[in-house]
C-alpha cells in the first residue's frame, strides 16, 4: 500500500542529504513541519507567484502575460530585429557559413551594434537601452532565426556581456560594458573544457597569484568557445590555486598568452566561430577577477539559467520562420496535380509544428514576465539593480530549464517535419530545410543539455521542496489522500472559460505530485539516481507548464477578444492540451512501473488513469482549420 | 531645410486582398499594414539629408488612427514630429487636399512622397500637390542632391534616364536607389514615443465613392500546346482567350 504519512521522516532525510550538497544549515526542516500541517493549497492564490510554484498553485489567466500584449514599442524593436535579420543575414546565409574567415560576421555585429541590438539588456548609464527581460527575450525571439548569426549574437550579449553586467563592480562596468552595448569589443565565454563540460566545475585551468600580487597568471585549455576566433574580451573561468570552485575573470585578447586552434568543423551553424582556446601564463590583472574568489561557479550557473529561457525564445522565433518556409513550400509544390497542402498528411504536420511553437511561445513570455515582475519586487524592496536581475531569474530556474527544454524539442520537431514535407527537397543542400534541421540540433546540447536540464527542473523542485520555499508536501499528502477515495464524480456545471481543460491540469498537477512523492519515498537519499524516473517526471511537469500557460493564455484573449476571435487559438490550446496528457501518461506509467510492484503499482496506476482523464476532441478537424488559416495566409498563423 | 514626407498606411505586401460590406469596403481583419515602401525611400532621404545639412523632417499621413503605429515608425527612423489629418484617405484628390492645406500654412524647402502608394497605386497625388500648392511636381525621382536652393534630380524616363535641376520648393515623387532603406534602430525607437504628434481634422470633401471592389479573376490552367500545332493554338488564342 502506498504511505503518504511517512513523506514527512522521509523527506526530512532527503533535506539533509540536500542540505549537505549545498552546504546549507538545516534550519529549514523546521519550516517543512509547520508546512506538514498546513491544508491543501492546490487553490491558494492570494501570494505572489515563485518559481516552481505553478505545481501547486492555480494561476488565474489575468495573471499570466501573453505576447498579445507587448506594445507597439516592444513590437517595432522586434521588427527592427527581424527586418536586420532578413535584410542582412538571410541574403548572405551560404556566405557566412562557408566564410574563410570571420570578417563577414564581425561586420555583421558591428551593424547590429549601430542599430543597438547589442546592447538591448544593458543599463541606459553603461551606452544601453535597459530594456525590460521580457523585452530582452522577444529580440532573442526576433533575432532566432538568424541561424549562425544569432548564435554569435546570443553568446555576445548573454553568456558573454551578462557576467560583467550582473557581477562586476563599477570600474569594470564602465570600462567594458559601453563597447560591448555597441559591438565594438565582442565577447565569448570560456567555461567548458575538454574534460568538464555539464560537470563545469571540474575545470583544470588555473590561475595562480603573482609573486608581487598585481596579475592573475592563468594556464589550461578551453573548448567549444563560441565567438572564440573574433572575441576582444573573454569571460574565463580558472581555479586559483588549488580551490575547490571555479573564479572568473574578464580576460582582454591583448593580454598575451592566448593562442587558438582552427575553426572547428561542426554539423550546424558553421558560421559560428567556434574555437579551443589556450591560455599559456596568459598575465590578467588582478582588478579583472570578476565577482569573488570561488564565486566562478555561481556566475556560470546563473548565466545560464538566463541563457537558457532566452535560447527558448530564440527558438520559437527560428520555429516560426521554419513553418513559414514549410507552409509556403507546401502551398506551391503539386504532386497528383494538387498542391500538397490538400493532403491530410501534411496537413497534420503543420497543425502540429504550429500548434507546438505557439504552445511554447505562450510559456516563454509567461515565464518571462514571471521574471520581470521578481526583480520589480526585489528592486521594490531595495535590492541593487544587477542583483535583482539575478535573484529574479533564479527564482525561477525551474521554468527556464523547462523552456530550454521544450522549445529545443519543439524547434528540432518542427525542423524535421520541415525537412519531410519538403521531400526530397528537404534532403538538398539547395533548399532551407537542410541548414534550419543542421542548425537546431545544437539547441539541445548547449546551455546545459536536456538531460541536465530535466534533472535541474525536478531537482531544483525537490530541493526547494524540502528547504521549505515551496509548500509541496500537503499538496502531496492530499493527492495520496484522494487516490485512496472514491473518485469525485461531481457533474455540477460551472461557468466559465476552459472550466473543463482547467480541471485536467489541475489532474495533471496532481499525477506529478503523486509520482514525485512516492519514488521520493521509495529511494529517499538513492532518489537522484534514479535519473529515468527523474526525466519522466521532467517530461510530466514540461507538459504541464506549457499546457497551463496555453490554455491560460488562450483564456485571456478570448475575454479581451471573445470567442470567434480567438477559435483557432481555442483549436491550438486544445490540440496542446491533448498531446500533453497523453504524454504525461505515458511518462507517468514509465515512472510508475519503474519503482512500484504489485497493490501499490495497481493503486497508483489507477491513479494516473484519473489524472489523465481527458474529454475526446476532434483533433484532426482541429488540426485542419489551424493548417488551413496558415495555408490561407501563406505563413505561421498565429 | 524643411523638408514634409507624405507616408501612406497600406496593407503589407504579401496581405490577401478580401472586401466586405458588398464588396465596398476593403477587408482589414488580420490584415498588416506598413509604411508605403516607396515612401519609406522619400523618407529615408529626407532623413539623409537632414543629417547631411541639419533641418526638420516632418511626416504627414492622411489617415486614420490605426495610421499612428506606422507613423511612430517614421518617426523612430529619424523625423522630428508627425501630422496625421484625421480621416479615411478615399481618393486621391482628396488626399493633395489635405497635403496642401498642410503644406500651404508651412514654407516647406521639399514635400517628398512615394511615387504611388501601393493599395491604390494612384500615382497622381504629388502631381495633384504640386498643382494646388503652385510649385513644381516631379516623378519618379531616382536621385536627389541638394545644393542650396538648387535640387539635382535624377527622373527615371522610358528607355532611360534624365538628369534635372530644379529651384526649391518642389514636390518629388519618390523611388529606390533614392536612399538606402533604412531600418530603425534602438535609440530611434525609444525616442519615437517623445517627438510630437499632431492631429488635425480634414478640410474639404469627398467627391467620390466606391461602389464595388472587385478582385481580378483567378488565374486559369495553363493548356500546353505542341510545338507544331501552331494553328491550334493561334485557334484558342483567338476563339478561347480572346486576346488575338
Amino acid at each position: 500500500m502506498l504511505c503518504l504519512h511517512n513523506i514527512f521522516f522521509i523527506s526530512y532525510i532527503y533535506v539533509k542529504l540536500v542540505c549537505k550538497q549545498n552546504n546549507i544549515q538545516l534550519l529549514s526542516a523546521k519550516l517543512i513541519i509547520s508546512n506538514h500541517n498546513s491544508t491543501m493549497i492546490l487553490t491558494d492564490n492570494k501570494a505572489s507567484i515563485k518559481g516552481g510554484e505553478f505545481l501547486i498553485k492555480d494561476i488565474d489567466a489575468s495573471q499570466i502575460f501573453i505576447p498579445e500584449e507587448f506594445s507597439e514599442e516592444q513590437k517595432m524593436i522586434a521588427q527592427t530585429c527581424l527586418d536586420f535579420v532578413r535584410t542582412e543575414v538571410h541574403p548572405r546565409l551560404d556566405e557566412i557559413d562557408y566564410a574563410k574567415d570571420t570578417s563577414l560576421m564581425v561586420s555583421l555585429m558591428d551593424k547590429a551594434g549601430e542599430l543597438g541590438l547589442l546592447g538591448t539588456s544593458i543599463p541606459e548609464e553603461y551606452g544601453g537601452f535597459g530594456m525590460n527581460f521580457n523585452t530582452s527575450m522577444l529580440v532573442a525571439e526576433a533575432c532566432g532565426q538568424g541561424h549562425s548569426f544569432s548564435v554569435a549574437l546570443s553568446a555576445h550579449t548573454g553568456i558573454g556581456t551578462l557576467p560583467i553586467l550582473y557581477y562586476g563592480n563599477d570600474a569594470q562596468k564602465s570600462k567594458y560594458l559601453p563597447k560591448l552595448a555597441t559591438g565594438e569589443w565582442k565577447a565569448a565565454y570560456c567555461l567548458t573544457e575538454p574534460d568538464s563540460g555539464s560537470d563545469a566545475n571540474s575545470g583544470k585551468t588555473k590561475a595562480e597569484l603573482t609573486a608581487d600580487g598585481k596579475h592573475y597568471i592563468i594556464n589550461g585549455q578551453k573548448m567549444w568557445i563560441t565567438n572564440g576566433g573574433f572575441a576582444d574580451i573573454y569571460i574565463v573561468f580558472a581555479k586559483i590555486e588549488n580551490d575547490k570552485n571555479l573564479t572568473a575573470f574578464i580576460v582582454e585578447k591583448d593580454f598575451g598568452g592566448i593562442t587558438m586552434n582552427e575553426e572547428e568543423r561542426k554539423m550546424g551553424i558553421k558560421g559560428s566561430s567556434t574555437r579551443q582556446i589556450f591560455f599559456n601564463d596568459c598575465k590578467v590583472p588582478v582588478e579583472n577577477l570578476l565577482f569573488t574568489r570561488e564565486g566562478g561557479f555561481k556566475i556560470a550557473v546563473n548565466i545560464l539559467n538566463i541563457g537558457r529561457i532566452k535560447l527558448a525564445s530564440a527558438v520559437v522565433g527560428a520555429s516560426k520562420g521554419v513553418i513559414s518556409q514549410t507552409v509556403n513550400y507546401a502551398n506551391e509544390r503539386k504532386q497528383f496535380g494538387v498542391s500538397i497542402n490538400n493532403f491530410g498528411a501534411i496537413k497534420h504536420k503543420l497543425a502540429e509544428m504550429i500548434v507546438r511553437t505557439y504552445a511554447s511561445e505562450s510559456a516563454c513570455y509567461r515565464a518571462g514576465q514571471n521574471i520581470d515582475d521578481a526583480i520589480e519586487d526585489l528592486l521594490a524592496s531595495g535590492v541593487e539593480a544587477s542583483q535583482a536581475k539575478l535573484k529574479g531569474v533564479e527564482q525561477f530556474a525551474i521554468e527556464c530549464a523547462i523552456m530550454k527544454v521544450h522549445g529545443s524539442e519543439v524547434l528540432d520537431y518542427v525542423v524535421d517535419e520541415g525537412v519531410q514535407v519538403y521531400g526530397g527537397m528537404g534532403f538538398s543542400a539547395e533548399a532551407p530545410m537542410d541548414r534550419a534541421y543542421r542548425d537546431a540540433r545544437i539547441n539541445r546540447i548547449f546551455e546545459g543539455t536536456n538531460e541536465i536540464n530535466r534533472l535541474l527542473s525536478v531537482g531544483t523542485i525537490v530541493k526547494r521542496a524540502m528547504k521549505g520555499e515551496l509548500n509541496l508536501m500537503p499538496a502531496a499528502m492530499a493527492v495520496g489522500k484522494e487516490i485512496m477515495s472514491i473518485p469525485d464524480f461531481n457533474t455540477e456545471e460551472e461557468d466559465g472559460i476552459f472550466i473543463a481543460e482547467k480541471k485536467v491540469i489541475k489532474n495533471m498537477k496532481k499525477a506529478i505530485l503523486m509520482i514525485a512523492g512516492a519514488s521520493l519515498q521509495k529511494f529517499m537519499a538513492k532518489f537522484e539516481q534514479e535519473q529515468e524516473i527523474i526525466i519522466n517526471l521532467a517530461d510530466m511537469l514540461i507538459e504541464t507548464y506549457v499546457a497551463e500557460s496555453t490554455i491560460l493564455r488562450v483564456e485571456k484573449l478570448i475575454t479581451t477578444r471573445g470567442e470567434e476571435a480567438c477559435s483557432l487559438q481555442k483549436d491550438a490550446a486544445l490540440i496542446y492540451l491533448h498531446n500533453a496528457v497523453e504524454k504525461l501518461n505515458n511518462a507517468g506509467k514509465s515512472a510508475i512501473t519503474s519503482f512500484a510492484e504489485g497493490d501499490e503499482l495497481r493503486v497508483m496506476l489507477m491513479g494516473l488513469k484519473r489524472f489523465s482523464k481527458i474529454e475526446p476532441f476532434n483533433l484532426k478537424d482541429a488540426r485542419r482549420r489551424i493548417t488551413q488559416a496558415a495555408i490561407e495566409k501563406n505563413a505561421y498563423v498565429f | 531645410m524643411k523638408i514634409l514626407v507624405c507616408i501612406t498606411n497600406v496593407p503589407d505586401t504579401t496581405a490577401k486582398i478580401s472586401f466586405t460590406d458588398s464588396d465596398t469596403k476593403f477587408n482589414k481583419a488580420g490584415v498588416t499594414y506598413i509604411c508605403g515602401p516607396y515612401d519609406d525611400y522619400a523618407l529615408s532621404r529626407a532623413v539623409e539629408l537632414k543629417e547631411q545639412s541639419g533641418g526638420t523632417v516632418t511626416v504627414l499621413n492622411v489617415g486614420e488612427a490605426d495610421s499612428e503605429q506606422v507613423i511612430r515608425k517614421c518617426l523612430a527612423i529619424g523625423a522630428d514630429d508627425a501630422i496625421r489629418v484625421n480621416c479615411e484617405p478615399t481618393d486621391s484628390y482628396f488626399v493633395a487636399q489635405q497635403i496642401a492645406a498642410i503644406a500651404s500654412q508651412e514654407n516647406y524647402d521639399l514635400i517628398l512622397m512615394g511615387r504611388e502608394s501601393i493599395d491604390f497605386n494612384g500615382g497622381v497625388v504629388h502631381g495633384l500637390v504640386g498643382e494646388m500648392l503652385g510649385i513644381p511636381s516631379l516623378s519618379p525621382v531616382m536621385k536627389l542632391d541638394i545644393d542650396g536652393k538648387t535640387a539635382r534630380i535624377t527622373r527615371e524616363i522610358e528607355g532611360g534616364k534624365e538628369d534635372i535641376e530644379a529651384t526649391l520648393p518642389l514636390v518629388l515623387g519618390c523611388q529606390e536607389p533614392i536612399a538606402e532603406w533604412k531600418i530603425p534602430n534602438m535609440r530611434g525607437i525609444m525616442t519615437a514615443r517623445t517627438k510630437p504628434l499632431k492631429v488635425v481634422e480634414p478640410t474639404g470633401d469627398d467627391l467620390t465613392v466606391t461602389r464595388k471592389f472587385e478582385l481580378p479573376a483567378p488565374k486559369g490552367a495553363v493548356k500546353m500546346i505542341a510545338a507544331d500545332e501552331v494553328e491550334k493554338l493561334v485557334d484558342l488564342l483567338k476563339n478561347e482567350a480572346k486576346v488575338l
